[in-house]
């Protein structure tokens, strides 16, 4: 098995190589641009075989990416932070007319004020774009989920495009090793078929056509269909992959050390691996902490999380990202799951890493004392808030 | 066999929409397909074409069609034709047909960007000279002197008061291996120029004025003869870009009385006769500069 030494980016390049997508359409945006480039080298070399559209905005990276897969052929770009907003027309035309688009997003932080770190307030900004939403944690896992990506959007009865998330410069560009799969099983995994609802030269087809109110109901619940089948097939997807490649991560979430868990810490993306530490030795120390990590944001695993926490005293949500003048998405989602499953344990928001601030062991240490000693009261803190320079509080 | 009335295919691919009468754009898409075959995949951006084309389950386009964001049209027409390409598609035609709000203002950026490409598509672009879809608002070729429902005539504002883009200069500028202007008008011409188009082995761009009886307040029975007069007395002109070279298809001795052609439309009704001078001022500058640059 080859094992290499890649960061994030290059792990996803690597991984969309061997997906082999027959079009490739992206604007080059930091911290994404790395992947962007090795695939421009990968056509250049001729490892792989792609049509590689130099376009002049991400609007059109996302317009070029939908013509092609409305053509029936597998399609790829990746973006991050402005770049995806400027694409948030394009993502409902691709969710709306069901094409099976993958793409990359490098979580970066939103202007104003302009930063290129990272936060997750792109993606999960765009939870209502009817994309299904993947976060990884590590290279391996962002190699592997891409894969898995064209898995589940491709299923026959999901047909949605995959945004898989990498939080940008923490994952994209920290370097890790990685365990390559090979090109065979992948084919064997992925095996391209045209897809059913493309446009068709000898039978022609209309698609991402206007539907009145007398059918648009009707469009949108199947819509909605769809999204909730793609939480079984993201679970198989992962499944399947295991069996083949001997990894996998849990499907929609992973719980870590939750079975007696007194509290347990919801994370998203790469601070699940500081806090996995913080876990270990809170355990090793007799503490029953546990973590839960959201791997898919969109479909929701309302049943699976409600089942994982149900006999927990308090659950933290740690999350990159905060709608203003309320709380962070995934808490928001993640209590509304809880009352929907009638799971009724305290919960508490953690806001933090905003901007690419570093979330350190210590943070979440402190965040684990608060849940465990019953002290956590605020429904909403941002962790690490500098009150030296604090001048609104 | 230079295609006219005569030698044009019977076969209707675009037939049994809600256009308006006397509808120039819909006459355009018509004509296009006709020229182009059953295996093109037509792009149509939210303008009045696709509201009357794609509204399910009434689907009178007979071809592949798709409806792009507004502002990716040609984008998408990159994408069509990289995924055919791929799929290993032949003997196929990817066409899209813009307004003239569609390709001069929300629509230039992506066109600009797949004539870099090169990608081997037709960009039709019918100017009816507004936005007539959300109901005759200006645009960035609506002319000189043009009552719309946000350039109003009044006292403070006297209709929309900026110049057309230049738009086939624009698009002549990147170098394009095919463009053209063309009137239905004169159908013969546009049918020459669609051939062109669709033999041309790189990107392609036609701009085609095609009158709207409802937005410039005309009798639906007068779309040929108004597009006609428009090309008579100066206002529009006949040319082609090729090889690099620009070329004028008509060169009028004389034109027709700018004034009868204006004088016939709702749109121009508040112009008063300096208005028209000054009109006539900036026709006879175009002309005088495009004789100079453009005929050899």
């Amino acid at each position: 098995m080859e094992k290499l030494f890649v960061s994030g980016d290059e792990a996803v390049a690597l991984a969309v190589r061997q997906a082999k997508p027959h079009v490739i359409a992206a604007y080059p945006i930091t911290p994404q641009t790395i992947v962007v480039e090795r695939l421009a080298d990968y056509v250049e070399d001729g490892s792989l075989n792609s049509e590689y559209l130099y376009v002049e905005s991400e609007h059109s990276a996302m317009s070029a990416v939908i013509g092609s897969a409305a053509m029936g052929a597998r399609s790829f770009t990746a973006t991050s932070s402005q770049g995806l907003l400027y694409m948030v027309e394009g993502l409902h035309y691709a969710s709306g007319s069901r094409f099976p688009i993958v793409m990359m997003n490098a979580n970066r932080s939103l202007a104003a004020p302009w930063n290129i770190y990272g936060d997750q307030r792109d993606s999960l900004s765009q939870l209502e774009s009817g994309w299904i939403q993947l976060y990884v944690e590590n290279v391996q896992e962002a190699f592997d989920t891409t894969i898995q990506a064209y898995k589940i959007a491709e299923n026959a009865d999901v047909m949605l495009p995959v945004m898989v998330n990498l939080d940008g410069f923490v994952l994209t560009h920290t370097y890790e090793p990685l365990i390559m799969t090979d090109q065979e099983t992948v084919d064997k995994y992925i095996p391209f078929a045209r897809y059913s609802n493309a446009m068709n030269l000898d039978d022609p087809v209309n698609t991402c056509i206007t539907a009145g109110p007398t059918y648009n109901t009707e469009f949108r619940w199947q819509q909605q269909l769809a999204t909730l089948k793609a939480a079984e097939v993201v679970d198989s997807a992962d499944k399947e992959f295991g069996e083949l490649f001997g990894r996998s991560y849990g499907g929609m979430v992973e719980a870590y050390r939750c079975d007696d868990a007194e509290v347990i810490l919801v994370t998203i993306g790469s601070v699940t691996g500081t806090a996995r530490v913080v876990c270990d030795a809170y355990r090793a120390a007799g503490k029953k902490v546990g973590l839960l990590k959201l791997r898919c944001a969109r479909p929701f695993p309302t049943e699976k999380i409600a089942a994982i926490v149900k006999n927990a005293k308090a659950v933290g949500v740690l999350e990159r990202d905060i709608s203003f003048g309320f709380e962070g998405a995934v808490f928001s989602d993640l209590n509304s799951a809880l009352k929907q499953q009638n799971v009724n344990v305290p919960t508490y928001n953690y806001v933090g890493g905003l901007g690419g601030r570093s979330i350190s062991k210590e943070n979440i240490a402190e965040i684990f004392d608060a849940l465990l000693s019953g002290k956590a009261e605020k429904p909403l803190e941002f962790i690490n808030l500098r009150r030296d320079i604090n001048y609104g509080a | 066999m230079a295609l006219n009335a005569k030698t044009l295919p019977n076969e209707e691919l675009f037939y049994g929409h809600k256009a308006c009468g006397g509808c120039g754009g819909a006459l355009a898409i018509r004509l296009a397909l006709k020229v182009l075959g059953k295996r093109s995949i037509a792009v149509i951006p939210p303008n009045c074409m696709s509201t009357v084309a794609f509204i399910y389950p009434h689907m009178p386009l007979f071809v592949n069609g798709i409806i792009p964001p507004f502002a990716a049209t040609a984008a998408v027409m990159s994408g069509v034709l990289a995924g055919a390409r791929a799929l290993g598609e032949e003997d196929f035609h990817v066409v899209g047909f813009a307004g003239d709000g569609g390709t001069s203002d929300i629509g230039l950026q992506s066109l600009s960007g797949s004539i870099d490409r090169n990608d081997k598509q037709i960009f039709l672009c019918y100017d009816n000279e507004a936005y007539m879809n959300t109901g005759i608002q200006k645009s960035g070729l609506t002319p000189y002197g043009t009552k719309t429902t946000n350039s109003p005539a009044g006292k403070n504002i006297h209709g929309s008061t900026s110049p057309k883009k230049r738009i086939f200069e624009i698009v002549a500028a990147h170098g394009i291996p095919y463009a053209a202007t063309a009137n239905v008008g004169y159908p013969e011409d546009f049918l020459m120029k669609l051939e062109k188009a669709k033999n041309c082995d790189g990107p392609s761009f036609i701009h085609v004025m095609a009158p709207c009886p409802t937005g410039w307040q005309t009798p639906s029975d007068s779309l040929i003869d108004i597009g006609k007069e428009a090309v008579d007395c100066g206002l529009w002109y006949l040319a082609e870009y090729e090889n690099g070279e620009f070329k004028l298809n008509k060169n009028p001795k004389e034109f027709t009385p700018l004034k009868d052609y204006i004088r016939k439309q709702g749109r121009f009704s508040h112009l008063d006769d300096d208005d028209l001078k000054h009109i006539e001022e900036e026709r006879d500058a175009t002309w005088a500069r495009i004789r100079r640059d453009w005929v050899k």
